[in-house]
């Protein structure tokens, strides 16, 4: 085995119930580089950081560190081993201070006492020697902005650690100057032979910082490349996956149908910090579509227009109606109807009853007095049954004890019961089951002849240029371009994706 | 029949159902004359009648309770806000007439309620701590009002709510049933219910279906408000005078212990209003039990703490579990 690598994972493999989370997996950090991690959403990016520090037990495969082989259990173990990892939230301790955030459970002690002087001075020295940066580590770290509660979390990672350094999405929360400051500080760790491993969805910076590619996809190694012989379309190819062919040329256009009357409009919307000014239109049974990246800015825009964020600036109009402030109540009295990404969070109500899940919006659009006489319930509650196949032996079953596609369909059929004008679909064919897709693929298609307006985002591209008439491009949290028509391609959006850096950085300047 | 049967055991209701028929079996046996109901002057009397009498207070706040801690709420302020409402309505009476005074002291039960629906909703403070304000606060706020002293009521109209007789049962009685059947109304027949249960469950669900949760918090610790100040006026009147410093000692405890009983969980969802009566129903009908039985005062306490352990060890679906699996192992290694 070749002694350059610090970290190597050979053949590893993970199933979770129902889904291969992992297949045979290889992968190696060598000393002194940057190595990013890159996959969509379920490529199992975080299932290998996770058997990688001892959170997830493998099913099978070999990691070896230094040539030793090991075996993590425990996230302890993995830190003991010298692996150590800073999560996507800072997960530290706002009341306490930096140097006890940077010691516990591990501070200097003096006749069974924790000398505090020593603490205050070694946490000191080891912020401004491999981090470089001159903060008062006696003070809380509340008291300081998250980038640096980031850089507290890297260094007492880098003190812990033995030479690997895993950054999973450090920069998600940080603005561009916070961003530059922790590259500095990864490109000096790097100098002092460290091996980071970096996961990110921001495409830019994996290409300014890391020397290394590996690309998962769908539990699988797509493979590992070099940075620099790697084109931003290539990466982006090579996260979605082409093997979907070109099946999608059946759409039928709906939108002529019923003319250009737009049902709704925004213009310059934007939340600080979650998604730049965006204009569009949403015309009456039109299908729009926004593509983009994880963490491109596509949930935020949904739900800026439902109202769960509330924007900062710009104009969001429905019918001719300008709303000054949204919420969902309002939404949904406009005609507004929301399936969100996260379904088991943000979705089901999972105690309750698949009529209760049902009836849900219906009823907060009647109001609360206005109860819905338990006869209509189970009429309705059938009807939706019945017109989307959910299957279910009855209506009284609670919803957890429901299929991941048969949920998504409770929660389309929750929406559908409150005859909407407009349809947000964030990811609506996620984690379901091939029939349920096409079943829901099929359904849009089907609202839209009817005349409703369909918002759909998904990050399947084939499937967004099967559903939309039109598509939206955002990227890094800008709206870069639109496409339509005989233009709408994966290969097209994939390139606006990669290619759009220059509308971005305008944007920012 | 069978099958009714068996729906029946699946309910939460079943095990503090089958505790409250065991602890009257037991008073059967031990008490002679438990069972008996006489006439007098064409009123009922008995144990039964008493425990139905006294359990009113406790079932009403427990009912209260049980829509705050559907919403993964908490409040400990009803004990403080019975004290004062007790006393708000014993210093009206001095003044005004028995309606204004009952009428005003529901207000000060409803002001208390959104008081503590505020801070939960608006100002985000968690319920045990935002509760525990007007805990503390209320009984002070009670000695003001009493001006420290235990107020006496003399007034006969005022008197009947809490120890007047109607058709021959306890007038108090017939308000627990109000209550019960107006708060089974609101479940039943508004969206209350579906709105409450769905945000308990899942609040950022709800929120995207439109649910809005600030509401409904609001309108159930004014719920608990009321509740509160109703049972102060039955204590009061009860009593015939209002004690800021016990009047309602403790009854928070109680009442959340009869919610917990009656099968709905503190991690909020779905509420069971009958499993909180039989829940209440048997805090009190142990209560009575222990003082008939003759229990030395001093080891009360610890009888309690006894059987209400043993209740919530019969519903916990864990604990019944290891139960089985001990008779199984028992009867593996007999074999």
């Amino acid at each position: 085995m070749n002694s350059e690598y610090m970290l190597k994972a050979e053949n590893i493999s993970k199933a979770f119930p129902g889904v291969k989370a992992l297949s045979d997996v290889d992968f190696c950090l060598r000393k002194g580089e940057i190595h990013s991690l890159m996959g969509e959403n379920g490529a199992g990016k975080s299932t290998l950081i996770k058997v990688l520090t001892g959170i997830c037990e493998k099913d099978q495969g070999q990691i070896f560190l230094e040539n030793q082989l090991i075996n993590p259990g425990t996230a302890e173990e993995a830190q003991r081993l010298g692996i150590s990892t800073v999560y996507q939230e800072v997960n530290l301790c706002e009341n306490l201070s930096v140097a006890e955030n940077i010691f516990i459970g591990r501070e200097p002690k003096k006749k069974g006492k924790i000398d505090w002087k020593e603490m205050y001075q070694k946490a000191d020295q080891l912020l401004k020697e491999s981090l470089n940066i001159d903060i008062d580590v006696k003070q809380t770290l509340s008291s300081y902005s998250t980038a640096i509660q980031q850089m507290v979390a890297i260094a007492r990672a880098v003190d812990i650690s033995s030479g690997v350094l895993i950054l999973d999405e450090p920069t998600s929360s940080l603005d561009n100057n916070e961003v530059k400051k922790l590259f500095e500080v990864m490109r000096n760790l790097k100098s002092k032979g460290m091996g980071i491993i970096f996961v990110s969805h921001f495409l830019d910076q994996v290409f300014e910082i890391s020397d290394r590619i590996t690309v998962l996809r769908n539990g699988q190694l797509i493979g590992e490349y070099q940075t620099n012989q790697l084109s931003r379309t290539d990466l982006v190819s090579k996260m979605i996956g082409k093997e979907w062919g070109e099946s999608s040329n059946t759409r039928k256009k709906n939108a002529p149908k019923f003319g250009e009357r737009s049902f709704l409009r925004t213009n310059r919307l934007e939340k600080k910090g979650s998604i730049n000014p965006i204009d569009l239109t949403i015309k009456k049974g039109e299908v729009l579509g926004l593509a983009g990246l994880l963490g491109s800015g596509r949930t935020e825009t949904a739900k800026l227009l439902f109202g769960i964020d509330s924007s900062d600036e710009g104009v969001l109009v429905i019918d001719n109606n300008e709303i000054k402030s949204m919420n969902p109540r309002l939404a949904i009295e406009k005609g507004l109807g929301f399936c969100p990404e996260d379904r088991k969070v943000e979705g089901i109500v999972g105690e309750l009853t698949i009529r209760e899940n049902i009836m849900l919006a219906l009823q907060t659009k009647k109001g609360m007095f206005n109860y819905i006489p338990m006869k209509d319930q189970r009429v309705i509650a059938q009807k939706y049954i019945e017109l989307l196949n959910i299957k279910t032996p009855s209506m009284e079953q609670r919803i957890e004890n429901l299929s991941g596609g048969n949920q998504q369909k409770v929660i389309l059929a929750r929406w559908l019961a409150t005859n909407p004008k407009l349809l947000i679909l964030d990811e609506p064919t996620r984690g379901i089951d091939v029939g349920s897709k096409a079943e829901i693929r099929k359904l849009i298609l089907e609202l839209a002849a009817e005349g409703m307006s369909i918002l759909f985002i998904s990050a399947e591209l084939e499937e967004m240029v099967a559903c939309c008439d039109r598509v939206i491009v955002l990227r890094d949290r800008y709206q870069i371009g639109q496409l339509e028509g005989e233009q709408m391609s994966v290969s097209n959006i994939m390139e606006m994706i990669a290619e759009g850096a220059g509308v971005v950085e305008a944007g920012i300047k | 029949m069978r099958q009714a049967l068996n729906n029946f055991i699946q309910t939460k209701i079943f095990w503090p159902f089958v505790a409250l028929v065991l602890l009257l079996v037991i008073n059967f046996i031990m008490i002679p004359g438990f069972f008996q109901i006489t006439v007098k002057n064409g009123h009922l009397f008995g144990s039964l009648i008493d425990i139905l009498n006294r359990v009113v207070p406790l079932l009403v706040i427990a009912i209260g309770m049980t829509l705050v801690i559907a919403k993964e709420g908490i409040d400990i302020s009803v004990g403080s806000v019975l004290a004062i409402t007790a006393a708000a309505a014993a210093s009206l009476l001095q003044t005004t007439s028995v309606p204004i005074a009952i009428l005003l002291a529901l207000v000060i039960g409803l002001i208390c309620g959104l008081w503590n629906g505020i801070l939960i909703a608006f100002l985000e403070i968690q319920p045990m701590i935002a509760t525990l304000i007007l805990m503390t606060v209320g009984r002070g706020i009670a000695q003001l009002i009493t001006g420290g002293q235990i107020l006496t009521i003399n007034n006969d109209a005022y008197g009947y709510v809490g120890k007047g007789f109607l058709l021959g049962l306890p007038f108090a009685i017939y308000i627990g049933l109000a209550v019960f059947g107006i708060i089974l109304l609101l479940k039943k027949k508004t969206a209350l219910g579906l709105f409450l249960e769905s945000i308990g469950t899942n609040m950022s669900s709800s929120k995207f279906a439109g649910v809005q949760p600030k509401k409904i918090i609001l309108i159930v610790y004014m719920i608990s408000g009321i509740c509160a100040a109703i049972a102060g006026i039955l204590v009061s009147s009860n009593v015939s005078s209002a004690d800021a410093n016990n009047a309602g000692l403790w009854i928070e405890l109680d009442a959340i212990l009869a919610v917990v009983i009656g099968g709905t969980s503190m991690r909020g969802g779905r509420f069971f209003l009958g499993g909180t009566v039989i829940g209440a129903l048997f805090i009190q009908t142990l209560s009575t039990t222990i003082y008939s039985m003759g229990i030395r005062p001093e080891i009360i306490m610890v009888v309690k703490a006894i059987v209400v352990i043993t209740v919530c060890l019969m519903q916990s679906e864990e604990f019944r579990k290891l139960v089985k699996q001990l008779k199984w192992k028992k009867k593996v290694s007999e074999a």
